[in-house]
């Protein structure tokens, strides 16, 4: 089906922490420009998995590739981030937060700005806040925001240090539904316009559901009762959204029952 | 009849009730003092309003017979120079240490146990030591100062460096920063708020140790004074000097207090 040229890839990758598998025998492949949203139970390794993207978390055994090469074992600039929350510099003004993903993109000592390069950065940095509309709260630190705002600066910050891939934590789980709807929709006209591969974690499935390109549902195949970390979660369901119909819905809510309550 | 867990004063009356045990504890000296000086009008255990205030108007608006020094100006500037150098080095030693320590994994395995074990020596105790290295000039009790508060300051901005949210630092390296970048506009600036209030924490102990520093070896100093006139039982100037130690004390902490809401805004728990 992918014959698009394979950006991500992950073979027979497995996560343990001591006798506790997390995650077991994953193996898919993400071509550039994919949206793929990731739902599954509490603990159900989807966190891990991004974190494994992010390179805060490296494999027990298997491979994750970016273009064929092992993902660094440390955070980079090719792979953006935002989380649920503290994703955002508390000491630092709206404005501020977002020119320094332009002051740490430059190979400075201090990662202070000066003059022309200072300038540049300002503007670039008002033109990206205006693009997610926090273009009248320039001057105002994080916890004088709500908790949209904050995350729509946080977006802001990551896209401003130019990620080939965005990797989402839950990052509209704290908010409320009114405002959900509208960082949506922010996150696809961004997505479109920034030509990113984007990894999202989401606890609502109906998110996943019309979010993106591509919806994976994380779930163990295996059961041991008298032994419940004995097997790991993989990648159960790997759907196409948009040719998805209210049956497969309803049955993979179902077997995510505990997700279903909790959205 | 509301239970007495939920009953709270009004403005007025929390102002009164806290006014109410200071007007109590000077109506009982000066009853105490009335009864002793009527009894014999040279005693000096506790004197009147009046004589402490000659004291003090001799002490710090006639000069000294001996040295021409105005006595209460001088020993005031001397020992507030020693506390001041003593903290501003104790702050910025534990400053770096407490930020590389616990920003820096490795760092922070290398020193730590060093830093706890050190944290643990009684300062006074190495007084004598002080003494004898750096003689009994104005170094070791600005040492004295330093080595008392640093490993409290060290420990308390670790551990303030080990709350800073994990996701931050990330965040930073999503964004190219390197680990000296991320030290200097992420950890840092997040900690100046933390250094104030750890510095207003320290500054008890650090008046401890200045005014042992001086009664034991010191020419000046407000210590040196009011141990030096506990021979002649002096209480008319050993009280004044007190409560004026007491009131620099209360006047520094809510400087740095104001000086933290002012320059730190964004940090909305701190600085109270």
């Amino acid at each position: 089906m992918i014959e698009a040229p394979k950006m991500i890839e992950a073979k027979n990758l497995w996560k343990r922490y001591g006798d506790n598998v997390v995650l077991e025998r994953i193996n898919m492949s993400v071509a550039e420009g994919e949206f793929v949203t990731m739902v599954g139970t509490s603990g159900c390794g989807k966190s891990t998995f991004l974190k494994m993207l992010l390179g805060t978390e490296t494999p027990t055994s298997g491979e994750m590739l970016l273009d064929g090469k092992p993902i660094p074992d440390e955070p980079g600039p090719d792979r953006g981030i935002v989380f649920q929350q503290y994703s955002v510099f508390p000491h630092m003004t709206v404005l501020e937060n977002v020119m320094t993903a332009k002051a740490f993109a430059r190979n400075g000592i201090t990662g202070y700005l000066f003059g022309g390069a200072k300038r540049q950065a300002r503007d670039e940095a008002k033109a990206m806040l205006d693009q997610v509309g926090l273009s009248q709260a320039l001057d105002k630190y994080p916890h004088e925001l709500s908790g949209g705002m904050k995350q729509r600066l946080a977006i802001a910050q990551a896209l401003l240090g130019k990620p080939r891939i965005l990797l989402l934590d839950e990052p509209f789980g704290a908010l409320d539904p009114g405002i959900r709807a509208d960082m949506h929709e922010l996150v696809l006209n961004l997505w479109h316009e920034h030509k990113l591969t984007v990894f999202m974690v989401t606890h609502d499935l109906k998110e996943g559901f019309y979010l993106g390109t591509r919806l994976w549902v994380f779930d163990k195949l295996r059961q041991d009762p008298q032994a419940p970390n004995a097997y790991g979660a993989s990648i159960t369901y790997d759907l196409p959204v948009g040719k998805l119909d209210r049956a497969t819905y309803e049955e993979i809510d179902d077997n995510l029952r505990p997700v279903a309550q909790l959205a | 009849m509301k239970r007495m867990i939920n009953k709270t004063p009004g403005s007025v009356l929390r102002m009164s009730l806290g006014l109410l045990p200071f007007v109590l504890l000077l109506l009982i000296y000066m009853a105490g003092s009335d009864a002793r000086l009527e009894l014999n009008p040279d005693d000096k255990l506790l004197p009147s309003f009046a004589q402490m205030g000659d004291a003090i108007h001799r002490m710090a608006f006639e000069p000294s017979k001996r040295t021409g020094e105005y006595l209460f100006w001088a020993d005031t500037g001397s020992s507030l120079t020693r506390l001041g150098l003593g903290v501003v080095i104790a702050a910025l030693i534990g400053l770096l240490l407490g930020m590389l320590t616990g920003a820096l994994p490795m760092i922070g395995a290398g020193v730590s146990p060093l830093l706890t074990v050190i944290s643990l020596v009684p300062p006074l105790a190495l007084l004598p030591i002080l003494f004898i290295v750096f003689g009994l000039g104005e170094l070791s009790k600005v040492v004295l100062i330093a080595i008392g508060i640093t490993p409290f300051i060290a420990r308390d901005i670790q551990r303030r460096t080990e709350e800073i949210p994990s996701e931050q630092l990330v965040k930073a390296q999503t964004l190219g920063a390197s680990t000296l970048q991320i030290l200097i506009r992420v950890v840092l600036p997040q900690l100046m708020p933390k250094l104030i209030d750890a510095v207003r924490l320290s500054l008890g102990a650090g008046w401890l140790f200045l005014i042992a520093a001086e009664a034991i070896a010191s020419t000046d100093g407000l210590g040196y004074r009011i141990f030096l006139v506990r021979r002649y039982l002096s209480m008319d100037v050993i009280l004044p000097y007190v409560a004026w130690i007491t009131l620099l004390a209360f006047l520094l902490d809510i400087a740095l207090a104001w000086l933290s809401r002012r320059l730190y805004p964004w940090n909305v728990q701190g600085g109270r």
